[in-house]
């Protein structure tokens, strides 16, 4: 049986820990339909954790998630909130203790951003002087001005109603989060904004998440585990991403997962997990024989000129290592530049901009750490990432 | 009626020129305004009183429809029929079992005004944003709840609308209220209405209170909802 620990601790930012998830052969059937909408659902996540449900539509993901809170109930089965069933808990009660966001954010026109915030920790009668802290202090969370506690919903972007939105889920502080497509509605770049900043976000929280959506792309994202549902909400897989791209169960996973999963496997793994090649670094005016040295020692065929701060300055032409001394004559520049953080299908991608094989590989201060080719991506795809 | 009638004519012209000539009298308007006052507030009392007591019953209603919603098309159904019913004829009817009086003319007055608001009040419901309900229940708040702090201001406009139109027509219905033995401005206008100068000021006085409710509830309406102002 899974544990958890809802100790409360005093002050507005009152942190519950997060609280394990485990569906149980939970089904739902709607009255009058032939079959189940979702059928024996058993899946768990551990504390912490985002579990992303996932499938196309009508495959039953967002009533699944509908009934961890019971705004549908189960017709078979059980949901296990800490090791509580969901059956044994008042609806609101338990409602109140599980953050819950939409793709419509479903804020409440009326009622201005800090008192939308305010919603659940107001239900919970916290004394005035807590809510305003905490709203305050979930603002800035989320890098909304102080002063925008006083705007109504309709005076904001929808970006920035998105993270009210989350940070109206957030308020109370609750072990669950239920998200549904919560970045559904947000224009491609603000998407990847949000799903960026709620990444950060849930590395400090730790929140127990289950979070609906219908893309693939951002299921491996956002996801520690990804369950693909497919028609009459029977579970697919259910599976870490790295695991579900390398290792489809069958057929209808390998196709929603797209003929492009080796390339999806890519965006899992960052530049500082691949043994990068040495870089054969080479200042003007060091001995040619030297510079040659390096060059045979290395990987790559060609001596990256850099300046005394190991900063790349453009690979070297054979003409510069003619002489006694290395001049600085180049052949390109060192151009694209890789870093560390970089996610390894954006830097393949942008190899491939410049028509390169080779990237120099800086680190936060511009040094140059290591060269990233076309074969190192190519080794990449081919090998399952570790950890995971 | 003819009794009615014989009262009404009582009133007599003092013999200035225009007022025999039957024109528009500045000078008996002002001479005469203070026999006014008394019907003004009358008509007052009674449009108050008429939409402030069909409002409550027609409120009732539509939060008892609103979550059986198989209620609504029986409750338009017969406040319809009564919105149809002409008023006089209501006056009539009631005058054996309420008696002359004000009782009478707000029965028929509130009878008339049900359809109004109880139709608004639901619209106001069938108004609010989805999502905001959807988010509000998710979020744990009460059935209870969510109408008192969700539902209810979303769907002001629409509610504030209702009065607005209810008050404005029961003003103008409340001139027939003395047919039912209650007071008002018909009563002072019936009184003469072959003169023009009372027909004015009768009249006038009617349009008044009409334009000024409707302009209270609108600034009440404005003052209650905010964020309808604050859209960007």
């Amino acid at each position: 049986m899974t544990t958890a620990n809802t100790a409360q601790t005093e002050g507005p930012s009152a942190s519950h820990e997060a609280a394990s998830l485990e569906f149980r052969e939970a089904t739902k059937q709607y009255p009058g339909a032939d079959r189940p909408a979702v059928d024996g659902l058993t899946l768990e996540v551990p504390a912490g954790e985002i579990c992303v449900l996932v499938g196309p539509s009508g495959c039953g993901k967002t009533t699944a998630m509908r009934m961890v809170n019971r705004m549908l109930d189960i017709t078979r089965g059980d949901i296990l909130v800490a090791g509580r069933s969901v059956r044994d808990r008042d609806e609101a009660e338990l409602r109140r203790h599980v953050g819950y966001v939409i793709q419509q954010v479903g804020l409440f026109p009326h009622r201005t951003i800090s008192e939308n915030i305010a919603t659940v920790p107001k239900l919970l009668g916290w004394d005035k002087r807590r809510i305003a802290a905490r709203v305050e202090e979930l603002l800035d969370l989320i890098g909304l001005p102080a002063d925008m506690g006083r705007r109504y919903p309709a005076q904001l972007s929808g970006g920035q109603r998105q993270r009210v939105g989350v940070a109206r889920a957030l308020a109370a502080d609750p072990p669950v989060m239920l998200m549904d497509e919560p970045f559904g509605a947000i224009d491609p770049i603000n998407r990847e904004r949000l799903q960026n900043e709620f990444l950060r976000l849930q590395a400090e929280l730790r929140k127990t998440i289950v979070f609906v959506t219908h893309d693939i792309d951002e299921a491996i994202k956002m996801g520690d585990r990804i369950a693909v549902l497919q028609q009459g909400g029977v579970l697919a897989q259910y599976a870490p991403p790295a695991e579900l791209l390398m290792f489809p169960a069958n057929p209808f996973v390998e196709d929603f997962v797209g003929a492009d999963r080796a390339l999806k496997r890519l965006a899992l793994q960052r530049v500082r997990d691949v043994d990068l090649w040495t870089a054969p670094l080479v200042r003007a005016g060091e001995p040619v024989s030297e510079a040659r040295a390096k060059l045979a020692s290395s990987e790559v065929p060609y001596a990256l000129l850099v300046d005394d701060d190991d900063r790349p300055l453009g690979w070297l032409s054979d003409r510069a290592l003619t002489g006694e001394r290395v001049s600085a004559e180049l052949m390109s520049t060192p151009e694209p530049m890789v870093e560390l953080d970089d996610v390894l299908r954006d830097a393949l991608s942008d190899l491939l901009a410049h028509q390169v094989q080779y990237g120099p590989v800086l680190d936060h201060q511009g040094r140059v750490v290591g060269v990233l080719s076309i074969e190192l991506l190519a080794d990449a795809i081919a090998e399952p990432p570790e950890g995971e | 009626m003819s009794e009615l009638f014989a009262q009404l004519q009582r009133r007599d012209r003092s013999g200035e020129d225009c007022v025999s000539e039957n024109g528009i009298c500045p000078d008996w308007i002002v001479d005469n305004l203070d026999r006014y006052v008394d019907p003004f507030w009358d008509h007052v009392y009674l449009t108050l009183t008429s939409v402030a007591i069909g409002f409550a019953i027609a409120f009732g209603l539509a939060l008892l429809a609103h979550r059986r919603r198989w209620l609504v098309a029986p409750i338009v159904q017969v406040t319809g029929i009564l919105y149809t019913l002409p008023s006089v004829a209501v006056f009539f009817l009631l005058l054996p079992l309420t008696g002359r009086g004000n009782t009478t003319a707000i029965i028929a007055l509130v009878a008339y005004s049900l359809l109004i608001l109880f139709r608004n009040v639901i619209a106001g419901f069938d108004n609010v944003p989805a999502e905001s309900k959807d988010a509000g229940r998710g979020m744990g708040l009460t059935e209870n709840q969510l109408l008192w702090r969700v539902e209810l201001p979303l769907a002001l406009p629409e509610i504030m609308a209702g009065l607005r139109i209810a008050a404005t027509t029961t003003v103008g219905l409340a001139a027939l209220a003395f047919l039912a033995g209650a007071g008002g401005l018909g009563a002072a206008l019936f009184a003469d209405i072959n003169f023009r100068s009372n027909v004015l000021v009768a009249g006038g006085l009617a349009v008044l209170l009409a334009v000024a409710l409707d302009l209270m509830i609108l600034a009440f309406q404005w003052a209650i909802t905010p964020w309808l102002r604050a859209a960007t």
